[in-house]
């Protein structure tokens, strides 16, 4: 006797909260079915064909209400700038700093994550060290801050993701920047 | 029109799929936690209060009255409603290049994904398993039911 699941598997996509839907690639059995619209479902069935449809906001409130109420807060960044030539924050830059401690506050179990960036100038290797060395340099400054050093991951993005694009060894100053992410 | 609720019985896959990833570093933290809600981690059943640490090969489950969200390295957040099973199978995250892998089984219960840095950088480097379908994720925010 085959063992009898009650309900079928659901996936359905819902509106990105930027107003942007990405989408899900449904796979059963071989048989595939792309959701690529808001609310837009796929149903797995014995057949292995999944069936496929569009929800709505309260069928989606109704069976994944729970689960939705429990999705923790976006992840939010902070940008930071040294003041030239200088391994200081500038005073737009402390401004920041005192957002993102009030960011922490609202957070239960905040985790820091400290992401140096570069723009173009150099080479790729030269600008992962270079944007290490900054995303340190913020770690320290942050700690003399009172944030606990033990709740900071550094890493280095180096020229891989500017503010604003340019071709390669143009100089941008608002790409070398230090990116400080809460979660 | 049928609603997703109130389908008739179907038969549907349920099988345990097992984890062969190890690893001791964590992937996630506990961000909410309400009720009945465990970490099953090599044999132990674990209490998961906010901020309690998520490695990979952990399993999450939740009772009747359990929920709980989770924050992952990459900023994939995913959060389960009440009577859910959700494996961590496999997460590898290179925070320099975002290259990575994230893949999870909900066995049972009910799931919601916002993606992350993984699945931003490849389409389907991100996936959910459920007892009869696989999630290919390419950005988005979505809801899965894994029926029993």
């Amino acid at each position: 006797m085959l063992t009898a699941c009650a309900t079928p598997d659901v996936a359905v996509l819902l509106p990105g909260a930027d107003g942007k839907t990405g989408a899900v690639a449904v796979k059963q059995k071989g048989a595939e079915a792309l959701l690529d619209s808001p609310y837009a479902f796929a149903q797995s069935r014995l057949s292995g064909h999944p069936r496929t449809g569009h929800s709505n906001a309260s069928e989606v409130q109704r069976s994944f209400g729970a689960a939705l109420a429990s999705m923790p807060p976006a992840p939010v960044s902070f940008t930071v700038y040294f003041l030239s030539g200088s391994d200081e924050f500038t005073d737009e830059s402390k401004v920041e700093v005192e957002k993102l401690l009030a960011e922490m506050a609202r957070r239960p179990a905040p985790e820091i994550t400290v992401i140096g960036h570069t723009d173009r100038v150099g080479t790729q290797r030269m600008n992962d060290d270079l944007s290490l060395q900054r995303a340190e340099r913020v770690r320290e400054l942050l700690a003399k801050s009172g944030i606990d050093a033990g709740k900071i991951t550094v890493s280095a993005r180096g020229e891989r993701e500017p503010l604003i694009p340019t071709a390669d060894d143009v100089p941008e100053p608002r790409n070398r920047r230090v990116e400080v992410n809460v979660r | 029109m049928k609603t997703l609720l109130h389908s008739s019985a179907l038969l549907a896959f349920c099988f345990a799929l097992s984890s062969t990833s190890v690893s001791a570093a964590e992937v996630g933290k506990i961000k909410v936690s309400t009720g009945a809600v465990y970490i099953e981690r090599a044999a132990q059943r674990l209490p998961a209060p906010v901020g309690a640490e998520v490695l990979a090969s952990d399993t999450i489950v939740t009772g009747e009255n359990g929920s709980a969200g989770i924050t992952f390295i990459d900023n994939s957040r995913l959060s389960i409603g009440p009577n859910s099973v959700l494996a961590i199978d496999r997460l590898n995250f290179d925070q320099t290049t975002h290259d990575g892998a994230f893949d999870t089984s909900l066995k049972r219960g009910t799931l919601s994904v916002i993606s992350g840095k993984i699945a931003k950088r490849s389409p389907d480097a991100m996936t959910v398993r459920t007892p009869s379908m696989i999630l290919g994720v390419r950005g988005t925010e979505f809801v899965v039911r894994a029926g029993e």
